[in-house]
């Protein structure tokens, strides 16, 4: 045993002690109460959490919650019993709240559980052992209730120079750690041996005040007996000598830091208590399941020490000490200077509960009304921290946080010195609690309102992703629909002539073969393209690659074909004024699509790596390739219409297959009106002004259909073999637009001659029947497809008959074919964009359904000039020998043309339900093809009848004559 | 008349050698970003509940920057106007009534038995604080709920009540004290005295 040197502390008071009342009697042990009330916060940190269920039976020691994080301990059950409830009961705090309790009824057996002490204490690892302390429920019995293993671990951070048992119990009243040593001091000295095996020390010393002689003599006792070199510090009397940090001051000069832990310094702290509870732990292997309190004050007529099992009520220790409840006007937790206010005395004790002051009125008197500050100073004096409480008064009641918090309001340890010396009685330290609860929750606050400015954020950011995700994607599905559509373009040019061609071909083997080869071409490259579309939608790079090179290269071949083509064509003798310009708009064109497919592949990598500068200069490049490809296309496409000899000198659109579109809607107008013209002219042949009239729409519709021929002509190709069948296509329409012209110069002629009633009339009538059957059957070539060789040939001269009449019906023949070839256009343009998937909108803005209904009208029309009597094709044999029987037959093919027109009408009705039920879209498909099936048989009979009524009616005109 | 041109000379070379420093240091050591609206954005509450009339605290904080009232904000109350004035060197003014009226911390909690899973709620929750799936039961995130009362309005079946964060043991905080003649008529101190004589 040795004695250790002391130093002082700034501050501190000297008020009554009062401690001798409860050291008069000897240790007390109060009965068992009816029920132990166990708070499960009973300590610094989070609460435990709950191992039993009510009903449950519990013995002695055994665990009943268990430790609920790191900052937080176990709690046993402190006699055997049965839970009764786990519920809020009110607990011994400042605010009066309630608390989470377990609540057990004691079955008056205090049977143990097993028992099983920690024998090799001093052989086991120190994390085994700092385990089982945390397991026996050991927190700091000094007042704040910090888990003793959290702490112990604490202190391994550094080096401890010294390990302080804090024995001062400075607050006056308090006894409980003074009666422990008396009662338990060789039980003390284990436990303290057994921390400083685990923490390891330079010094071990015992801070005790001199106010406790007796505490101090059994002490030196055991320690010399077991040549201990603990030493004991004997402080004087002083408050709060027995706050740590003045404790530890006292003891080795050194002060704790602001905002820093004696662990910080190499200085542990444990109380007494602490000490005597790991010794029980350890040693006895019992947890902490009761401890020493003191019951004092004027209220009680035995005030005493006792030790109490956790869970106890006030109430029954009130009971137990004779509480004259009379006198007893404010009862305390705690001591006088820090403890609090008891509302109820229906709280049980905790852990940290280390005296219940029942006081008089007399004894502890209403604190005084506060007054205004003195500017006195004295709390200066006594504060023993060395703050400065003027001054965070002020800042506490001006609410001025940071201020309070940069005078080092935090450091204070409400010891409630300042309080004390007060001549204002001003109740500075609730002021501070006050303060520093303020601050706590503005920290809390800010921590909180920044994890939600931060979730906010990044939910923000997430939601702004996702959006641009979006918009990312449809942007390039825009992209795409836009290239398949300027694809498509080019494909359906392809197509129209494709229809044209189909009308063409006289000679019909080999342009059925090309035919064929043009559709399986165009079919391939439609797959390849719809493939090369999926794959940029699935993100599948190396097929993009591949298709994407396979697509070029057929799109180059395409280039290819068209040019050869185009130089076919310039160098054919028809007038192919605007060639070349359609060769370049077409490379043009291809130049939009190539540049516009690599701009989407580009964009896609971009939003795939946004970051990557390289890619978005990429982008950048493509969009200009883009745009000045797109200049140019639309220049060429403006430029060429100009060129063009058509009546339509309206601004044109960019493409070209617009264009086609328009010189076949002005075919198709322009015969409308020939064939109404024409009609008027049949009813009244001597009309000069009539005639003249279809002299000019046959010549505009002249103009038309060679432009129409050019056009269609340019279009072509996707295979070598397709150049042939449009060179022939385009000789066979340049030779029907001579034909025409023909027709045209004769018709011409035979006005003037009737103007002047020539005696040529016959002749020129002979010479302009000859050139219509000519002009007819090379529309018929054009506009039938399946014909089987028709005869192209110009049939013989010798036809006088009713040529006003024969004239009329080729006409209209003529006219039905455009019509039909009109409406198989604006069909196919339909389907086209049905294909591409283009909405009901799209389509209707495209104009192709007016075309439609236009051609259907056109249609109606056409038959209802047909509505004279009629013989159906079976008695049209029978009646051959009729002098009308070119009538019959003309009947005949009008019945045939209005079933061709009815299919056709079903057709456009399907359609139209297929665009607007696309969920139907297979049943339509169907009832679309079994119509078509019966409109081309209907056109196979047609021209049939067409054909056999050429040759017959010459020959029955010739039996006639 | 010499000593007055040089005078003014020597002062326009001054303030063009001056206003040149100037002019660097402010290019030189520009500030990004408005730290204003930084400044108030930290003193708002951050529940992100709309009911100043912005979408969210960011900004109302740039409005306030540009001029608008600072009292439009009930879940921070007048404790965040006084912080407003206090940082803006402006009165602070009574909470606009218009825009809600300061309530108790309260955090959204789902009945969940009658939840029908349709992740409305979670969709309106500005902070992702309610977790759930498709037709699976939704749940409020306590800790990370700020109250704001986004996810009532869109429940198509009411399961969602705002309920009072109350004080418990933990939370608790001192009260300040009544400050001084609290009790008027005893501010002598002897009176005391004569009190405890009775």
């Amino acid at each position: 045993m040795q004695t250790a040197s002391v130093f002082s502390f700034h501050g501190g008071i000297h008020p009554p002690e009062n401690k001798t009342q409860s050291l008069r009697l000897p240790l007390g042990r109060p009965s068992l109460p009816t029920e132990l009330v166990l708070p499960l916060g009973q300590h610094i940190g989070q609460s435990s959490r709950p191992l039993v269920n009510i009903g449950d039976k519990v013995l002695k020691g055994q665990t009943i919650a268990i430790n609920n994080g790191f900052l937080s301990s176990f709690l046993h059950a402190p006699t055997s019993g049965t839970i009764k409830a786990i519920e809020e009961r009110p607990i011994a705090h400042p605010s009066g709240l309630s608390d989470v309790c377990i609540v057990i009824a004691p079955d008056g057996e205090e049977k143990w559980s097993t028992l099983t002490p920690l024998q090799d204490w001093n052989t086991l690892s120190k994390t085994d052992v700092l385990a089982y302390l945390a397991e026996m429920g050991i927190v700091g019995m000094g007042g704040a209730g910090f888990p003793t293993q959290v702490k112990l671990q604490g202190a391994h951070k550094h080096p401890l120079t010294h390990f302080i048992i804090n024995a001062a119990e400075c607050e006056p009243y308090i006894t409980a750690d003074d009666m422990l040593i008396r009662e338990k001091t060789i039980e003390l000295v284990l436990g303290i041996e057994a921390l400083q095996h685990l923490v390891e020390a330079e010094q071990v010393i015992i801070g005790i005040e001199d106010n406790k002689p007796t505490a101090i003599a059994a002490l030196n006792k055991v320690l010399s007996d077991r040549l201990s070199n603990i030493k004991v510090a004997v402080v004087p009397t002083k408050y709060p000598s027995g706050g740590e940090k003045q404790l530890i001051q006292l003891l080795t000069g050194k002060e704790v830091p602001s905002g820093q832990y004696p662990a910080d310094i190499g200085i542990l702290c444990q109380n007494v208590g602490t000490c005597v509870a790991v010794h029980d732990a350890i040693h006895l292997g019992q947890p902490l399941i009761s401890r020493f309190t003191t019951l004092t004050g004027d209220a009680l007529k035995a005030p005493q020490n006792v030790e109490v099992l956790l869970g106890t009520p006030i109430q029954h220790l009130l009971n137990y000490a004779e509480n004259d409840s009379k006198k007893l006007k404010r009862l305390v937790m705690g001591g006088p200077m820090m403890g609090f206010t008891l509302d109820s005395a229906n709280v049980p004790i905790v852990k940290t509960s280390n005296c219940v002051l029942a006081a008089s009125k007399k004894e502890l008197p209403q604190p005084a009304p506060e007054q205004a500050c003195i500017r006195c100073g004295m709390c200066e004096q006594a504060c023993p921290a060395s703050l400065l409480p003027q001054q965070l008064l002020w800042f506490s009641k001006s609410q001025e946080l940071e201020k309070a918090e940069h005078y080092n309001l935090f450091d204070c340890i409400e010891c409630g010195a300042c309080s004390y010396v007060c001549p204002s009685s001003i109740p500075l330290v609730q002021y501070y609690r006050h303060t520093k609860s303020s601050i706590r929750e503005a920290r809390e606050a800010a921590v909180k309102s920044d994890l939600a400015k931060q979730r906010f954020e990044a939910r923000k950011a997430r939601q702004d992703a996702e959006a641009a995700e979006k918009e990312a994607k449809r942007l390039a599905r825009q992209k795409a629909s836009a290239s398949k559509s300027s694809e498509t373009k080019k494909v359906a040019p392809k197509a129209a002539p494709a229809a044209a061609a189909t009308t063409a071909t006289p000679a019909g083997d080999d342009s059925k073969k090309l035919k064929i080869d043009l559709a399986i071409a165009k079919t391939k490259l439609k797959k390849l393209q719809k493939q090369l579309l999926e794959a940029q939608e699935n993100e599948h790079t190396e097929e993009i690659n591949t298709l994407q090179l396979q697509t070029s290269a057929q799109e180059k071949a395409v280039a290819l074909l068209e040019e050869q083509l185009a130089n076919a064509v310039a160098s054919a003798p028809a007038p192919v004024p605007k060639a070349p310009a359609s060769d370049e708009l077409k490379k043009a064109k291809v130049d939009v699509a190539l540049s516009g497919t690599k701009l989407k592949k580009a964009q896609k990598q971009l939003a795939e790596s946004p970051d990557d500068a390289e890619l978005q200069a990429k982008v950048a490049g493509f969009e200009k390739e883009l745009a000045d490809a797109q200049a140019r296309l639309s220049k060429l496409s403006a430029d060429a219409p100009a060129s063009s000899t058509a009546a339509t000198s309206a601004a044109p659109k960019a493409a070209v297959s617009d264009e086609l579109k328009k010189a076949k809607v002005d075919v198709a107008l322009l015969g409308v009106k020939l064939k109404k013209t024409q009609k008027q002219l049949a009813e009244s042949p001597d009309d000069a002004e009539l005639q003249a009239k279809v002299a000019g729409f046959e010549k505009e519709l002249n103009d038309a259909q060679a432009r129409l021929a050019t056009l269609t002509d340019q279009a072509p190709a996707a295979q070598p073999a397709a150049a042939n069948a449009g060179d022939e296509l385009k000789k066979l329409k340049i030779d029907t637009a001579i034909a025409k012209a023909a027709v045209k110069k004769v018709e011409k002629a035979l006005k003037k001659a009737e103007d002047l009633n020539s005696p040529e009339l016959d002749t020129i009538r002979q010479q302009l029947k000859d050139a219509q059957q000519r002009a007819d059957d090379l529309e018929k070539a054009l506009a039938n497809p399946n014909t089987t060789a028709p005869s192209a040939t110009p049939t013989a001269s010798s036809a006088p008959a009713p040529s006003q009449q024969a004239n009329a019906d080729k006409q209209r023949k003529i006219d039905l074919a455009i019509a039909k070839a009109a409406v198989k256009k604006a069909e196919k343009g339909i389907l086209v964009l049905q294909e591409q998937g283009q909405d009901q909108a799209q389509i209707e803005a495209s104009g192709l359904p007016d075309k439609l209904s236009a051609a259907r009208a056109k249609l109606a029309d056409l038959e209802a000039k047909g509505e004279s009597p009629a013989a159906t094709p079976n008695n049209a044999e029978t009646t051959t020998a009729a002098p009308d029987e070119a009538a019959l037959k003309a009947e005949q093919i009008k019945k045939q043309k209005i079933a061709a027109a009815l299919a056709k009408a079903q057709i456009n009705k399907l359609t139209k339900r297929l665009a607007d039920s696309p969920q139907d879209a297979d049943s339509i498909q169907l009832e679309i093809t079994a119509a078509k099936q019966k409109q081309q048989d209907a056109e196979a009979q047609l021209t049939q009848l067409q054909l056999a009524q050429v040759t017959p009616s010459q020959d029955n005109t010739q039996e006639n004559r | 008349m010499l000593t007055v041109l040089v005078a003014v000379g020597i002062l326009l070379v001054l303030s063009l050698i001056f206003g040149a420093i100037l002019g660097y240091a402010n290019v030189r050591f520009h500030v990004e970003g408005d730290p204003i609206v930084d400044q108030i954005d930290a003193i708002l509450p951050q529940t992100q509940c709309g009911q100043c009339g912005h979408p969210g605290c960011r900004p109302y904080a740039e409005a306030i920057s540009n001029g608008e009232a600072i009292n439009h904000c009930p879940p921070g109350g007048q404790a965040t106007i006084q912080a407003l004035a206090d940082l803006l060197d402006v009165e602070a003014i009574p909470l606009d009534g218009d825009h809600g009226t300061e309530t108790a911390k309260r955090v959204a909690v789902i009945r969940e038995d009658e939840c029908i899973g349709c992740t409305k709620c979670i969709q309106a929750c500005p902070v992702d604080a309610i977790l759930g799936a498709a037709k699976q039961m939704h749940t409020v995130i306590a800790d990370e709920c700020t109250g704001c009362d986004l996810c009532v309005e869109p429940c198509p079946v009411d399961c969602i009540d705002m309920v009072e964060v109350g004080v418990t043991s933990r939370t608790w905080s001192w009260e300040k004290p009544q400050g001084i003649a609290a009790q008027p008529g005893s501010i002598i101190a002897t009176d005391r005295q004569a009190e405890v004589v009775h």
